[in-house]
This record gives C-alpha cells, sequence and structure tokens, in this order.
C-alpha cells in the first residue's frame, strides 16, 4: 500500500533528491531551504550548503526562518562577510548549483521576484532581487522549486529579476562565463526541463496521481509535455519522516522564540 | 579615535536631515535601537541605503525619516512584505520615497568599492536583468584587457555609517562575530560611523582573525545593550523570529503601526 503524502510534500522530496552528496549548493531561503536540508538529513549528508549571509558548510538542525539566523552561522564551518561571499565564492566560481525559489515563472524559466505591473505604478511590489540575479549567472547550473499555479508559471514575467534564458530562449548564447542556467524546476505537480534547443520549459515527470490537464490548467501558456512523459517516484517513508519532523522542530522554534 | 558617547549624543551630533545613511548588518546584528533614536530625533529626507531594509527600515519609513531608498532586497525575511516600505513607494505615506534597486552582489562590491576609496565597482553580473532598464546608476563596461562585458555601478559613499557589535573596548576598539555581514565596509567607505555595541569590556577578547574595527577607524561608540533586538547579536540573545511574524499585522495598518510606534519607541524607548 502506498504511502500518505501531501503535493507540497511530493515537491520537496522531489526537489530534494535533485541534489547530490558532491554538490555546493547556494541556497534561496523557503523550498529551496527546505529541499536543501531535506538532501542533507537523509541521501547527501555531505552535501555542502552555502547562504548569502557568510555561512559556509552550514548544517541547521532548524529551518532559517531568514538567510541569517544564528542558527546557519553556529552550524557552519566558517562565516565569511558578504562581499566575500559573493565576489570569490559565488563570482569566483566555487559554487555548483544556485537553489532558487520565485514568485513568477515563465515559459523560458526567468525568474520575477520584483513586483507584479508596472515598475513605477506596481499592482503589487515584491521584496526584490537580494543575491539572485548573480547566483544565477555564476552557478554552475540552477534548480527551481516553486509551486505550480497560473499565477507564478505565466506565458511572460512582468520583470525580468533573474534571468533563466531570457525572453527569447537565447540571452546565454555567446555570453562568456555564465553557467548553464536552469536544468530543472520541481513544482508540486511535476518536474519541467529546458528543452535542449529552444531552452522552453518541457514537462519530463508527472508527480504520482497528476495528471496533464492538471498541469495544463495550472500553466499560463501552451506547456509542452516530453514524449517519454515519467512518473515521479513516490516519496520514501524515510523522506517523509524526515521532513515531517525538521518542519514540526521549525515550526515550534519559530513559534516559541520570544 | 573613537569618541564614547551616548547614544542620543551620537545620533543628534552626526546624523543631519538631509544625509546619506547606511545602518547595515546582515540579519545579524542590525542596529534597532540607533533607528529608533533617529526617529525620536525626528530626522528628515534621509537617504538610506541598506542591502535588506528589514524592521527598521519599515519603522524609519513609516516614521517619516526618509526621502529615499537604495536597497537590494526590501521584504520581511521568512514572513512576506515591509508594508510601510510598500506604502510609501505605492501610495507615498508619509512622504514619496524614491528607490534604486540593486542585486546583493552590486550592493556588496559598491560598499567594497567605497572602503577601498574607488568610484566604481566591477562586477559579472546583471546579466540579461531588467534592473538595469529601471536603475540609471548600472552601467556596462568593457574590461579592457579581455573586452568582456562587466556591469558597473557607483561606490556606496555615505554620509553616516550605523552598525551594532557585540563589544568595544575601552579605547574604542570593536569586534564584530558571527555573521558579520558588510558592516565593516560600510563603516570604511563612510565619512562618519556610529558603532552601538552590546558592551563595553576592557579586553575584546578577539582572535587573530577576528573582524576588528580600530578605534582610529570609527567616529563614536554608543553602549546600547540589547540594541540589535529584534534581530540578534551572537552570544548575546536570539533573533525574536515571533516578533518578526508579529510585525505583519502592525506594519500593514497605518493606524496600529502608530500606535506601536508611540508606545515602542516614543513612549517607552530610549536611554
Amino acid at each position: 500500500m502506498s504511502l500518505e503524502f501531501t503535493s507540497s510534500e511530493m515537491m520537496s522530496v522531489t526537489a530534494a533528491r535533485a541534489l547530490t552528496n558532491d554538490m555546493t549548493c547556494f541556497v534561496g531561503i523557503g523550498l529551496p531551504s527546505e529541499a536543501a536540508n531535506l538532501a542533507r538529513l537523509t541521501h547527501a549528508p555531505d552535501v555542502t550548503l552555502i547562504y548569502e549571509s557568510g555561512t559556509l558548510q552550514t548544517k541547521p538542525d532548524v529551518l532559517p526562518l531568514s538567510i541569517g539566523d544564528g542558527e546557519l552561522c553556529e552550524s557552519a564551518l566558517t562565516t565569511v562577510s558578504v562581499p566575500e561571499m559573493f565576489r570569490y565564492w559565488l563570482q569566483g566560481g566555487h559554487i555548483s548549483v544556485g537553489f532558487l525559489g520565485t514568485a513568477q515563472i515563465d515559459r523560458y524559466a526567468n525568474l520575477n521576484t520584483t513586483l507584479i505591473g508596472d515598475y513605477r505604478e506596481p499592482k503589487v511590489r515584491l521584496p526584490g532581487g537580494g543575491g539572485a540575479p548573480e547566483i544565477a549567472t555564476n552557478a554552475h547550473e540552477v534548480f527551481i522549486t516553486v509551486k505550480h499555479s497560473k499565477r507564478t508559471f505565466v506565458k511572460d514575467v512582468d520583470f525580468v529579476t533573474t534571468v533563466g534564458f531570457g525572453r527569447d530562449g537565447k540571452a546565454r548564447d555567446n555570453v562568456p562565463n555564465i553557467g548553464r542556467g536552469p536544468t530543472v524546476v520541481i513544482t508540486d505537480l511535476c518536474i519541467l526541463k529546458p528543452d535542449p534547443q529552444t531552452k522552453e520549459l518541457v514537462v519530463t515527470s508527472l508527480h504520482p496521481g497528476v495528471t496533464r490537464e492538471q498541469v495544463i490548467e495550472a500553466t499560463g501558456w501552451e506547456i509542452r509535455f516530453a514524449d517519454e512523459l515519467a512518473t515521479t517516484p513516490e516519496p520514501s517513508a524515510k523522506e517523509l519522516e524526515v521532513l515531517r519532523d525538521l518542519k514540526a522542530r521549525t515550526n515550534a522554534h519559530h513559534a516559541g522564540q520570544q | 579615535m573613537a569618541e564614547f558617547l551616548s547614544l542620543k549624543e551620537a545620533v543628534s551630533r552626526h546624523i543631519s536631515d538631509g544625509d546619506t545613511v547606511a545602518m547595515e548588518g546582515f540579519t545579524h546584528l542590525i542596529p534597532f535601537a540607533a533607528g529608533h533614536e533617529i526617529i525620536r530625533q525626528k530626522k528628515r529626507d534621509l537617504t538610506l541605503i541598506r542591502m535588506t531594509p528589514d524592521l527598521v527600515y519599515d519603522q524609519m519609513i513609516g516614521a517619516g525619516c526618509a526621502s529615499k531608498l537604495i536597497f537590494s532586497w526590501g521584504g520581511n525575511p521568512g514572513v512576506g512584505s515591509l508594508h510601510r516600505l510598500r506604502d510609501a513607494v505605492e501610495r507615498g505615506w508619509p512622504n514619496k520615497l524614491d528607490i534604486l534597486e540593486h542585486s546583493h552582489a552590486a550592493m556588496a562590491c559598491a560598499y567594497e568599492a567605497g572602503a577601498a576609496g574607488l568610484p566604481l565597482a566591477v562586477l559579472r553580473g546583471y546579466v540579461g536583468s531588467d534592473l538595469p532598464k529601471v536603475n540609471d546608476q548600472i552601467k556596462f563596461i568593457e574590461c579592457p584587457f579581455t573586452g568582456e562585458k562587466l556591469a558597473a555601478v557607483p561606490s556606496v559613499r555615505p554620509d553616516v555609517s550605523v552598525v551594532h557589535a557585540q563589544r568595544a573596548d575601552r579605547k574604542g576598539n570593536v569586534l564584530v562575530e558571527g555573521i558579520i555581514g558588510i558592516q565593516k565596509e560600510a563603516v570604511l567607505a563612510a565619512k562618519r560611523s556610529i558603532v552601538t555595541v552590546e558592551e563595553v569590556v576592557d579586553d575584546l577578547g578577539a582572535s587573530a582573525n577576528a573582524c576588528v574595527l580600530p578605534s582610529w577607524a570609527v567616529t563614536a561608540i554608543a553602549e546600547a545593550p540589547k540594541g540589535a533586538k529584534p534581530s540578534y547579536a551572537l552570544g548575546y540573545y536570539d533573533r525574536d523570529n515571533a516578533f518578526y511574524k508579529e510585525w505583519d499585522g502592525i506594519a500593514r495598518d497605518r493606524d496600529v503601526f502608530q500606535k506601536w510606534l508611540n508606545d515602542n519607541v516614543f513612549e517607552n524607548g530610549g536611554a
């Protein structure tokens, strides 16, 4: 009998599986942080996690609410200054994976975390780029994890905060010293990867029980499916247990602090 | 040499209306006590610089201290929006706030260039991003040696930088520990600096590679215990994550915010 799990848990477990032990991962807060730490607590105990606050090789026991919680520094191998983090470690080419979330993503995996609407008169003003614009270009590759909805998956983002492959899919062509860009997008419904030629995101795997119609309904462009569409493996009992424990102690930690 | 002053005196003497002020602390050691003193002294028309505006700038912007903000990520970390910042940008309350928006990498480089006395910073940045379209302070130059196209931004040179640290010794040397962020660069880039500290001690107890700001590189030091709350000071107290969540409700409503400001900054704040 298969296990009971939510679509959010499916997403986190699948995103965690994208990381391997030998990766050095620059981690964004929120879903990427949850997935990266789940990977570290399950199949990839030696994955190197780095946060932009300067913590190198950190092993937090609870997920940080912010990018610079004390937990990250206290469990890190060392902590460096923010300029050192961006200049030496990221721009210097030492990061294999940038792991990002987003508010909006388009068919060429461009990310918008700046605003909805017009820049000078925004409908919704979002926090902004932070570290993402350069993580996306200086890391060797980029993983993205985000919940799937029509509001998030739009044909064209309102603002390119962080480049995927540009509005024409060609933004990385002939640019020297740039990473490969997004190689996988993991949602609560499916896994998407860029088409090797056009760079448009294509669904390569559906999560168990998810239909093509559900993905079509949650995507703001005419989404394509790979010829050989896979089914994502279900979470294991161990993965679910570790994830639930991590979330429970994280919630208790952040609620109880006064 | 750094001069020991009360926080009130340090802010009064070194921060003037119209100044460009950087208050740094990357999540850790955010100088809240100094921010509240600036609010109490009703400083106006400040250009505020900060990588991650955080609650301290939400409070200062909501209190009417700022006319311009230079930043790279303006949210309540892990919680959502800074509602006072949004109200000022979207609806001009309590006054219009101009924004100049960067990425973290660019601001980190700009502070570092400021500390190094250079007019600009160069980075491999902003590739494919729309940010250069809305910020005329982002340009692209060609490397004279390789021909590579690189981003250039002006260095950050604040009139005043304000940071918080764990300790100062009696000579005015300052020790910063833990997540050291961009504080050292902010102080060295500025014309004047105010450092608030948890305590003044006989001996800093600094290791050979510790982040230390020597007394002669700092303008003023003010003792401000718990001066980073609700952020945190490693070794002294934890981040009050519950308050960061609570702030979302306080800041959403102008009246609730103003009551909070009166109760916590004007009535019960300060030395």
